[in-house]
């Protein structure tokens, strides 16, 4: 019984890793000061409901989930989140002035014209890893940026 | 009987108190515990929270340092008009954004620039030394200038713009608030007082460079 239990769930496991996540528009703001923490932006859209479980960059020593939260009085803060919710076939934004993803402990200036790779780690679809593109300072949408 | 009773009632208002008690400790220690997790000394890693309380008797009143290391009072702005932003040089998001759209707005205002000057004033002082801001405000726009001094002294014209703001240890409390209120800016009179607010998000650089250049020709009517 034990046996065919296992055998079961040996079976099931690819089909729960089945969901998929796009993640799209990748780019970041270049830094003016060392030893200030950088901000990433993306989009991502998954598939079936998946949860960001976190983020890692080789040249950060962390990548936070930033949010903004109001609360009653209309003050809106910067929080940090552990996890993202991904609702199916919805577009996940992370944008400047909503939510970011914070580099902290960066190893390097991040400098224009330059990329770094990005890995987001998904509850479902693993890790999706993205070459994200450093715009100038003044970037603040990846279209204005890229003009 | 009655004896027994009135014991065994004593015993358990005791327990009651004492339960109380207790309460009363860990919801105190506890509280301390979160101050302490909070609101630490100043060190690296702080993070720093902004919000405006209210529009009214809004100010630019301060004494303050600017990026190239000039001791410098609201006076020396008198006769022109201010647009101020308040933040901090470890912001990643709001603070960039904004000041890259000021000087947007500046480079908008076209031959008018000049009788605005942009302010931003840091709330982060202990960090953002003179040097710094040097660095920070030359990499958004020539004019713009960078504004520091010490705490006691950014309180103080935080007080007078009506800002609020909170430090709190980012290191040590990753699950602390980083930053409240994205960035207002403040529109100040050639004397100082209040005239508009303004947010990067709710309108263009155009549509807030149209609306200064309005508010500065509808003052000159006035006059």
């Amino acid at each position: 019984m034990r046996v065919l239990i296992v055998a079961a769930l040996a079976v099931m496991l690819p089909l729960a890793a089945h969901a998929e996540v796009v993640v799209t528009d990748p780019w970041a703001r270049a830094s003016i000061l060392a030893s200030r923490p950088g901000a990433a932006y993306v989009t991502a859209e998954s598939d079936e409901d998946d949860r960001l479980i976190g983020a890692s960059t080789p040249i950060a020593d962390r990548v936070m989930i930033h949010a903004i939260e109001t609360d009653a009085n209309g003050i809106g803060r910067m929080v940090h989140r552990k996890t993202l919710d991904l609702p199916a076939g919805e577009a996940v934004d992370f944008a400047p002035g909503g939510m970011h993803l914070m580099l902290m402990g960066l190893s390097e200036k991040l400098v224009e014209g330059t990329t770094f790779p990005l890995t987001l780690h998904f509850e479902a679809a693993g890790e999706v890893t993205v070459n994200v593109p450093v715009l100038g300072v003044a970037a603040s949408r990846l279209d204005e940026g890229s003009k | 009987m009655t004896t027994e009773f009135a014991t065994r009632h004593l015993r358990r208002i005791r327990l009651v108190l004492w339960g109380v008690v207790t309460a009363v400790l860990l919801a105190t220690g506890g509280a301390l515990m979160m101050r302490s997790y909070l609101l630490p000394p100043t060190s690296e890693g702080i993070s720093v929270e902004v919000a405006t309380i209210g529009e009214t008797d809004i100010r630019s009143e301060f004494t303050l340092m600017d990026h190239t290391g000039r001791a410098v009072t609201e006076a020396d702005f008198t006769g022109r008009w201010q647009l101020v932003f308040f933040g901090f040089t470890h912001c990643p998001d709001i603070c960039p954004t904004t000041l890259a759209y000021m000087a947007s707005v500046l480079d908008l205002l076209g031959p008018d620039a000049e009788r605005v000057v942009p302010l931003f004033i840091t709330v982060d002082p202990a960090r953002d030394t003179v040097p710094v801001m040097a660095e920070y405000v030359a990499a958004f726009h020539p004019r713009l200038v960078g504004l520091t001094g010490t705490e006691a002294q950014v309180a103080e014209a935080a007080r007078n713009f009506r800002i609020w703001y909170e430090r709190m240890d980012d290191e040590n409390a990753p699950d602390g608030h980083m930053m409240a209120h994205a960035g207002h800016m403040y529109l100040m009179r050639p004397d100082g007082r209040f005239d508009d607010v303004f947010q990067e998000q709710d309108q263009s650089p155009q549509k807030m460079a149209g609306q200064v250049l309005a508010r500065i020709q509808e003052s000159q009517d006035v006059k």
